[in-house]
């Protein structure tokens, strides 16, 4: 029994689809079976909700009287970049505030912008004959400018590593602080609830699929920076044992919202931003149906040691997210407090607002126009002489 | 005579140290131990209220600070801000009295007032900004 993309959309357009959120999935394969739930259930909803730096907005600001081809570009004293067309920029999420350091940055400007708030606009050139202002400073604001686009090179990581510290001091990560001689243990993953756990292989999820970011409708639409498919994956789920594939993101935000796009700090790493994404998983035969009934218990990541500063960092052992999520975990012998850094809260919200979507007809499915890679090699950079 | 409530916060090995009692005979303080966490071979924290005149409490202080056990000043609350928290629990990883804490149901962050030793160490570990300290 194989169910297509456009079926399931006829489904959505008559009323008749059913969704259930990927946690829901899990306790309906154990009481009906494969079979049964291949055949009831058309889309199952994923998401997940946490820091994902690879993040930021593509602006533009309209042109100015006289113009300006805008070279250095400032949103409340962050740098933006603008090595573009004359009123083109790209806002990074981590990017620092020149005046505020790292209480203020990149993220914050996308966050102040999405709640409607008014953001410095300061731009400097050089002048041309055909753009001779050299200096420009005044206010924007979200409705104010032509497109506001968000553009996440690298979001939705398929699992992350747990991370540790085995050295004698605290120490301030992208992972959250990790206290001295593994003092506690940080992961940074929805596990049963995130789209790529739950489509191991990218069968549905791939460059056009459309999505739930920031609190709208967007696309995937590319393979995210550093997609490593290749990872170790487990023999039985064919999921990944650490970071693994990525998605690169785009959605309009203008209609995003503050509860799904936040600004983060983490405390003398810096700033990035927290983005919720959901991913509505068509059940096209039994494979998917036994692909998104993954639990806790079958997902396994790796910890690793933070307190070693290199790209390659010591290993210590792998976990199932059910262990993680206990609140203790063994690394060498001793138990060790957990503690998670996306928010499953968040995430189970996401869920049930694309199902909610999808079974109101306001969110129709889009078959990938082209696969994510499945052999792409992850590559290290080193100094060549 | 002086009065001064501050947070300790001793590394796991200073935990077998009898650091209070110098404070005690070297520096003639008066104590109150007003909540304290100490297990054999983890972080420990104490809140502690000292009593002398300021000279010997600051002596005192100074010594704490030599020993390597953190010195910081007691807050009078902590504050989470429910409506703005997001709920992703980064900083429980900071809180050893596990005030605050993952519902296992919800996955909603919880905060137990009566568990919370007032050390502020969740303040900058919160991503979001939305916990907030009062001193004294």
């Amino acid at each position: 029994m194989v169910k297509t993309f456009a079926e399931i959309n006829e489904k959505i357009k008559k009323g008749e689809v059913v969704v259930v959120t990927a946690e829901e999935v899990i306790g309906l394969v154990r009481k009906k079976g494969v079979k049964r739930v291949a055949k009831e259930v058309d889309v199952v909803t994923t998401a997940t909700f946490g820091p994902m730096c690879s993040s930021g907005a593509l602006l533009n600001f309209g042109h100015t009287d006289p113009p300006i081809k805008m070279q250095k570009v400032w949103l409340n004293d962050v740098p933006a970049y603008a090595g573009l067309a004359a009123v083109d920029a790209y806002i990074g999420a981590t990017e620092l505030s020149e005046t505020r350091g790292m209480e203020y940055g990149g993220a914050h400007v996308i966050e102040d912008l999405i709640s409607g708030k008014k953001v410095k606009l300061r731009a400097t050139s050089y002048g041309t004959d055909c753009y001779p202002r050299k200096e420009f400073e005044s206010f924007i604001t979200l409705k104010s400018i032509n497109q506001a686009v968000l553009f996440n090179p690298r979001n939705a990581y398929q699992n992350y590593s747990v991370a540790t510290n085995s050295s004698d001091r605290t120490i301030y990560t992208y992972m959250g602080v990790l206290l001295p001689n593994h003092g506690n243990a940080n992961y940074c993953n929805c596990s049963q609830l995130s789209p790529l756990i739950n489509d191991p292989l990218y069968r549905t999820i791939g460059i056009g699929t459309r999505i739930f970011v920031g609190g709208a409708q967007g696309y995937i639409a590319w393979e995210g920076t550093q997609h490593n498919p290749l990872q170790a994956r487990d023999k039985k789920t064919k999921i990944p044992v650490a970071p693994a594939g990525t998605l690169c993101l785009i959605g309009n935000l203008k209609e995003m919202s503050r509860e799904f796009l936040r600004a983060a700090i983490f405390y003398k790493y810096g700033v990035t931003l927290a983005v919720g994404v959901g991913i509505p998983i068509p059940i096209l035969d039994e494979e998917m149906v036994r692909f998104v009934s993954v639990s806790d218990d079958d997902i396994y990541t790796t910890v690793v040691d933070y307190g070693v500063p290199r790209r390659k960092k010591p290993v210590l052992g792998r976990v199932s997210y059910r262990e993680l999520r206990s609140g203790e975990i063994v690394i060498k012998g001793k138990g060790v407090p957990t503690a998670p850094l996306s928010s499953l809260y968040k995430a189970r919200q996401i869920t049930n607002i694309l199902k909610d979507w999808i079974k109101k007809g306001k969110f129709f499915l889009q078959e990938p126009i082209q696969r994510l890679p499945l052999d792409e090699e992850f590559k290290p950079l080193d100094i060549v002489l | 005579m002086a009065k001064k409530r501050i947070v300790l916060t001793f590394p796991p090995e200073l935990v077998d140290q009898p650091i209070i009692y110098r404070l005690v005979k070297d520096y003639d303080l008066v104590l109150n131990i007003l909540r304290a966490q100490v297990t054999p071979k983890e972080e420990g924290k104490m809140v502690l209220e000292l009593e002398g005149d300021r000279e010997r409490i600051n002596k005192g202080l100074k010594y704490l600070e030599n020993t390597k056990v953190g010195v910081q000043p007691l807050a009078k609350d902590i504050k989470l801000d429910d409506k703005e928290c997001v709920s992703c629990g980064a900083c429980i990883a900071v809180c050893s009295p596990k005030a605050l804490s993952m519902n296992r149901e919800s996955w909603k962050l919880e905060f137990d007032r009566d568990r919370c030793l007032l050390c502020g160490l969740c303040v900058p570990a919160c991503p979001f900004g939305v916990i907030a300290i009062e001193f004294e």
